[in-house]
């Protein structure tokens, strides 16, 4: 195969640049790693590889999932791709000063267990420079809230994917609203099920349909709540 | 004559245009409504079905659906839907209350077959199972395997099922080999294995009153 005689460190840094977002598309974690430490020994920031590498390639898999083009397992090898390079990045990005957006708490709520759509919004919003705390799966009203109560982060993002479960973000939402504190977060919901109207519907502040529209979503709605704080 | 499980996961059935009713169904009921229709003589249900594999596409099934109604409603008395809300998020509801058609109750078939009440009383505890049908034990690998890509990455098994404790093969018929088949496909997942056998449930309850009317 052609593919394999590509030897990425003798690629200039734009042409491996897309080969990485070829890769990434393939799902090929051992590439994007090698290339994400090409890149670092070069010279790049890892803020910049994140964004121009990782993210980049992973917008287009978003997009092509939402366009029919990719299906479910293709979505889950890039995912796990660009989480080899992360957590190359990650502890990189700390010590060299990276924009830091907000803080996200993220769980999928009580009686639902699917998670690949959680989990990739989760990484999209790092990738993004949020700070993200991954609760997991099956969260109950309590667990939502101790981690609110512990992380005080800017939002909280639920996740359903079963018409059965998704009521249970209103349960979450409305008991904010009892304790008072609805108003101290951005709320944002996703899953495949869910709509703009039933977001509306159980006080969320946006649904989001993709990972992309979530981070977008997401810095849109904290530079809105900077602005409030600095008025 | 009952279609063979490939065509109905890929491209459905369509109605012999005998009897007063379109029944327009999920293909992944087909085997159960005509084994219903045999078994209580309904022969004024007509059935057509869509392929099963929408299912991997919920957001398409309420377009599908209306062209199915739209396209045959006409030659009937009338129509009703074999659907649940399969993911649809409510959609499917709103969409057939536009077309003035009623729909069978429910999340979905794992909840219908065992009875929506049942099933729902049962959600708290046991929401780690992962559950197949008659259908989904015969077409696992047309529906469940290959969709999910673990015929050509079978690492992302754990990724996709690391989370569920054991599968609940839901049975319609009393049938030996399918029961193998089923235990089969909880060894190939990685997971406990039990067999309940709810018959047709809620869907011969609803089909009942379908056929009555
Ligand atoms: C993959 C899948 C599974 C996998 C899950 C693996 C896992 N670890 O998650 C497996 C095979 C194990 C599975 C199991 C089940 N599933 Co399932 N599953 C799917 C499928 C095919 C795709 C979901 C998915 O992962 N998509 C890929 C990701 C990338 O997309 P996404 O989840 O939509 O996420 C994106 C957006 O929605 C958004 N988003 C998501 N979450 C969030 C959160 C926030 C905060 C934001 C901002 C955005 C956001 O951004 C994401 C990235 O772009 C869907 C059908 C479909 N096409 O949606 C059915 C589906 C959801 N499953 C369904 C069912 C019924 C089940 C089972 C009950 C089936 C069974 N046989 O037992 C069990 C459920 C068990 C349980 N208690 O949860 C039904 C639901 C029907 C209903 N009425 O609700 C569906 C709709 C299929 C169907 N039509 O029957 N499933």
């Amino acid at each position: 195969m052609a593919e394999d005689d590509i030897i990425l460190s003798e690629l200039s840094d734009d042409e491996l640049v897309l080969q990485m977002h070829d890769d990434l598309y393939d799902g090929l974690k051992e590439e994007i790693e090698e290339g994400v430490g090409i890149l670092l020994e070069r010279g790049w920031t890892p803020y910049d590889v994140l964004t121009k590498a990782l993210v980049a390639g992973m917008t287009i898999v978003g997009a092509d999932f939402r366009d029919g083009i990719l299906f479910v397992p293709e979505v889950l090898l890039a995912a796990n791709a660009m989480k080899g390079g992360m957590f190359i990045l990650k502890p990189l990005l700390a010590e060299t000063g990276a924009p830091r957006m907000g803080k996200m708490v993220i769980g999928t709520v009580k009686g639902d267990i699917h998670d690949i759509g959680k989990n990739l919004v989760g990484m999209m919003m790092e990738g993004a420079g949020f700070e993200v705390l991954d609760l997991g799966i099956n969260n109950s009203v309590e667990k939502y809230l101790a981690a609110l109560e512990s992380e005080q982060p800017d939002i909280l993002g639920m996740s359903a994917l079963l018409t059965t479960t998704m009521p249970y973000m209103k349960v979450v939402i409305d008991t904010l609203k009892e304790k008072g504190m609805r108003e101290d977060y951005i709320v944002l919901v996703g899953g495949a099920p869910l709509n703009e109207e039933f977001s509306r519907a159980i006080g969320a502040d946006a649904y989001c349909r993709d990972a992309a529209v979530a981070v977008e979503t997401a810095k849109a709605f904290v530079a809105r709540k900077h602005n409030q704080l600095g008025a | 004559m009952t279609p063979d499980d490939a065509t109905l996961t890929e491209a459905g059935l369509e109605p012999t245009h005998h009897g007063r009713i379109l029944l327009i169904a999920c293909g992944a009921l087909a085997h159960e409504v005509l084994a219903l229709k045999r078994l209580n003589h309904w022969d004024h249900l007509d059935l057509q079905c869509l392929p099963a594999n929408l299912h991997l596409w919920p957001d398409r099934i309420p377009a599908a659906v209306e062209a199915a109604v739209e396209k045959h409603r006409d030659a009937y008395a009338s129509v009703f839907v074999l659907y649940a809300d399969c993911g649809t998020g409510g959609q499917l509801f709103e969409k057939c209350k536009k077309l003035g058609v009623e729909m069978l109750q429910g999340p979905h078939c794992y909840s219908f077959f065992e009875g929506n009440e049942d099933f729902a009383a049962k959600a708290e505890t046991e929401f780690t199972a992962f559950y197949l049908t008659d259908f989904l034990v015969r077409q696992f690998d047309a529906f469940v395997w290959r969709p999910m890509g673990l015929d050509r990455h079978p690492e992302l098994r754990d990724m996709y099922f690391g989370n569920y404790t054991k599968l609940v093969y839901q049975a319609q018929t009393d049938d030996p080999a399918l029961d193998l088949k089923a235990q089969d496909c909880a060894r190939r997942l990685g997971l406990a294995y039990e067999r309940r056998l709810t018959g047709y449930g809620d869907l011969a309850r609803e089909l009942a009153v379908v056929a009555a009317g």
